[in-house]
């Protein structure tokens, strides 16, 4: 036997290799396919139940697992082993020394590139075209980077696991939506005003689950997010309930002129160019970048003082911390206030866009899509989370391009709604292949010598 | 306040101390002190409620009786058992470290020593708003508290690897560096839960440097808790016994070393040539897998331990009302010590400087024979004169259930010594 194998093996070349393992898997697809898709049970006119037989599409599925096994087999899989064993004959030459000038520069270049976004699609496919890239792209994905950033801070460093942040969100759109149509506030005014608030409800929150920890934290905070939803419904004689609110004010350019067609100060008439839709929008993508990059740096900033610190530590171990003289208390506290804070604004900023807000747009799932991305991302890193929320919700809107599909699918083929399902397949797959996340390295606070990332076998998740 | 309080004051007293986790009492009544600028240990066989007097100074556990009072060096006393557990650090600057290790694994050395300076660093940072928008003196003492850092880093030994995350560290430099977070703290009285559990020679020996160096630098007064009795018998300059939760010795090293209640709590009440070696081996592991291990049913269970699962689940379950579970008598092996001492008609030699064959009484071997001798009996009409009290006392020591009465030995012994008078 060991003496046969070696041979064996010399003399199978990979398409050879390749061809029979194509045939297997053709058997088994066959087998697995074969009632499932051969044959379908229907009704005829006369409602009588009889079998439809759809051999040619289960051939081109047989087909097509054949070809793709056959293709992993004779191209990737020799493509993938050839790629590691270069690497492992190249990494002890390129030390870390060897970074580029992008990689250096990165983040300075990726924020710049955020600023000239606008300008570029503009210059791409003009003043009209520019809405869908700027609104649809732009602004959803940024405020879904600044969500998951301010989920970032209770989730990745403090590692209080979250199911209800939406709730925060939900107070911050509530708070500018009832003042600003109200009594007619400014939205600048009315940001901190939001911010304030759902940091209130955040340590509303924070009070009755400190004692928890894990799942039991995950289903209070769960319950949190419901009982604000189910409020707002309820509680028609101030949220005007499931109809929501509409014709909320839109943000003002401080006063200085606004995006108000009827208004006198008017930007196309203050600037004498032509009325279009696409500034307003312009204006919110820059609001939104200013509030992302705030919570970014903030972030940043807090890590670096005594209470990140004591969020990463009560993260690592609750009772070190209190062996050390933390007052885990109001360190939790502090996270889901400051957590909940950046929701606020955002679900202020998300109003204003709006001009219109209702419960259906703070369901679960959005604080499952918030938490996804966190996750994704690699809890605690704030360039993953960025990267996480193009990938997903990005990834979403571009189904929506994909006309081509129809072409191939047929015309009744929609292909967002099969969004959820690329989603969890890609959720899957990215946790397979890189279970931290993105980025599941952590980068230090302070250092003596050389900062350098701590691996994320070594962090924790925290225990809720 | 009154006059700062010279060395060698007490600087914790502990009075009265019981705790109780239901019905079981793991400390009754238990009563020491700490001298400041000294070396106190605490030790006791496993389950003996060590780590749980730690926790009620530290705070992690409520006691159910007593006071514990910390007398800081500008005489403002703490009473502890009143404080909530993360302000014992803070106001009453005590600081301990836990037997199974508990550092920020994920942060590196340098982060873990920040983070014992949370207190200072966040008055520094106005409570964040400040240091936020880099107003205020926070730079300074960031920079400050990063000097500090450096310095026990130095005297732990660790410099060279202070940017690595704490969980890459071999053992005996996680203890190390668990110390050094400590002490960043700027703690009067260290506690230490078992610092040199599961070092090697040349870890332990790195670790007694660091003790030695922290009370002769820093002033600061070390209560620990040691299974190692080299270290202990080395380090230390007070040792307190516990066995059940119950101090059965007190005072320097060498008197505890030969209190012939703590031979017996340690090493059990057992052939002596074996217990004389190990004694001066000083193996207790040895020792302990020979007797040590002390009966799970009377002694506290596993879960006595705060580490057995979150702190929540361990506070506040000692209940009043619950039933009383006391160590059953003869489980303790002081107690048994005690006991036989006690036994009526103890010689302190033989008479006529020659014993009686013991052995010849059917039921006792050389062994117990020599035990017998250890406690003043030599003579058959010793035996023959117990009394009911004497041969409960005898069987639970000699830990033969119901075998002296059943075996008849002081019948046997009456008519040995009336066949050797005739």
């Amino acid at each position: 036997m060991t003496a046969i194998s070696p041979d064996h093996i010399e003399r199978t070349t990979p398409a050879q290799r390749a061809l029979r393992e194509a045939l297997y898997a053709g058997v088994i697809s066959f087998g697995l396919f074969v009632l499932l898709i051969g044959l379908k049970s229907d009704q005829n006119i006369r409602n009588e139940l009889i079998l439809v037989q759809r051999w040619g599409l289960l051939a081109i599925v047989v087909a097509l697992v054949m070809a793709g096994r056959f293709a992993t087999v004779a191209y990737l899989q020799p493509y993938f082993a050839a790629r590691k064993a270069e690497k492992a004959k190249a990494a002890p030459v390129s030390a870390d020394a060897e970074k580029t000038f992008f990689w250096k520069h990165w983040t300075k270049i990726a924020i710049a590139a955020l600023f000239l976004y606008p300008v570029v699609i503009y210059q791409l496919v003009g003043l009209q075209g520019s809405l869908k890239w700027v609104d649809n792209f732009g602004i959803q994905i940024l405020i879904y980077v600044m969500l998951a950033w301010g989920l970032n801070i209770v989730v990745g460093l403090a590692g209080l696991l979250d199911l209800g942040y939406v709730a925060f969100y939900a107070v911050g759109a509530y708070s500018y939506a009832l003042l600003a149509s109200e009594f007619g506030w400014s939205f600048w005014i009315l940001l901190p005003a939001a911010g304030l608030m759902a940091a209130f409800w955040g340590v509303i929150l924070g009070f009755p689950v400190l004692r928890l920890r894990g799942d039991y934290l995950a289903i209070v905070t769960l319950a949190f997010g419901e009982i604000i939803r189910l409020v707002l419904i309820n509680w028609r004689e101030v949220t005007n309930g499931t109809t929501g609110i509409s014709g909320i004010p839109k943000v003002t350019f401080f006063g200085l002129f606004d995006f108000d067609v009827s208004s006198p100060f008017y930007i196309a008439k203050v600037f004498d160019i032509p009325q279009s839709g696409v500034y307003y929008k312009i204006f919110l993508y820059y609001l939104i970048l200013l509030l992302a990059l705030l919570t970014a740096f903030v972030t940043i900033r807090l890590r670096r003082l005594p209470v990140g610190r004591a969020w990463e530590a009560l993260r690592e171990d609750e009772i070190a911390c209190r062996s050390l003289g933390i007052n885990t208390t109001n360190t939790k506290l502090t996270a889901f206030a400051i957590g909940a804070m950046f929701g606020g604004f955002a679900g202020a900023f998300f109003a204003a866009r709006q001009g219109f807000v209702s419960p259906e747009s703070f369901v679960f799932l959005e604080s499952a899509i918030i938490l996804a991305i966190v996750v994704l991302g690699g809890m605690g890193s704030l360039t993953g989370i960025a990267i996480a929320a193009l990938v997903m919700i990005g990834g979403t809107e571009i189904l929506r391009e994909l006309h081509f599909l129809k072409a191939v699918f047929g015309q009744d083929f929609t292909p967002e709604l099969y969004r959820m399902l690329l989603f969890g397949m890609a959720m899957v797959i990215v946790m397979l292949w890189k279970p931290r996340g993105f980025v599941g390295s952590r980068e230090p606070t302070a250092f003596l010598h050389k900062s350098k990332a701590v691996s994320s076998s070594f962090t924790k998740e925290g225990h809720g | 306040m009154n006059a700062a309080p010279a060395m060698n004051d007490p600087i914790l007293s502990v009075e009265h101390l019981s705790m109780k986790f239901g019905g079981l009492v793991a400390i009754g009544d238990l009563s020491f002190e700490a001298r400041r600028g000294e070396i106190t240990a605490l030790i006791g066989p496993n389950g003996a409620g060590k780590t749980t007097v730690f926790n009620c100074i530290t705070g992690f556990y409520k006691p159910s009786e007593g006071m514990i009072t910390l007398t800081r060096r500008d005489g403002s006393q703490h009473l502890l058992e009143r404080l909530p557990d993360f302000q014992i650090p803070a106001k009453a600057k005590v600081a301990r470290t836990f037997q199974n290790i508990r550092l920020f694994s994920g942060m590196t050395l340098l982060e873990n020593l920040l983070v014992a300076q949370h207190n200072k660093l966040m008055a520094a940072s106005g409570y964040t708003l400040l240091g936020l928008f880099g107003i205020g003196g926070y730079h300074k003492a960031s920079a400050e508290s990063i000097e500090l850092a450096k310095y026990w880093l130095d005297k732990a030994d660790l410099t060279s690897r202070a940017d690595d995350p704490a969980g890459d560290l071999p053992y005996g430099a996680q203890r190390r560096l668990e110390i050094a977070r400590a002490m960043c703290t700027g703690p009067e009285l260290l506690c230490l839960d078992e610092p040199a559990a599961g070092l090697n020679p040349r870890e332990s020996n790195a670790l007694n440097e660091l003790l030695q160096g922290i009370k002769a630098t820093s002033g600061t007064s070390i209560l620990l808790i040691e299974h190692d009795m080299s270290v202990v018998m080395q380090i230390s300059d007070h040792v307190v016994v516990l066995e059940y939760g119950r101090k059965i010795s007190d005072g320097d090293p060498t008197s505890v070393k030969s209190d012939p209640r703590v031979i017996a709590a340690y090493l059990g009440v057992d052939d002596t040539e074996v217990t004389d070696v190990l004694a001066e081996v000083g193996d207790v592991h040895v020792i302990e897998q020979l007797d040590g291990e002390p009966d799970r049913a009377h002694g506290p269970t596993d879960s006595a331990s705060m580490m057995a699962g979150p702190v929540s689940d361990t506070i506040g379950h000692s209940d009043d009302k619950g039933e009383l579970v006391l160590v059953e008598d003869g489980a303790s092996k002081a107690g048994q010590y005690d006991r036989l001492s006690a036994l009526a008609n103890a010689l302190a030699a033989p008479k006529g400087g020659t014993p009686d064959k013991l052995t010849l009484i059917k039921g006792i071997g050389p062994v117990n024979e020599r035990k017998l001798h250890e406690h003043g009996i030599f003579h058959f009409e010793q035996i023959a004169a117990w009394s009911e009290a004497d041969i409960e006392a005898a069987e639970a020591y000699l830990e033969f259930d119901g075998r002296i009465s059943r075996e008849n030995w002081v019948g046997q012994a009456k008519a040995l010594a009336a066949g050797g008078e005739r």
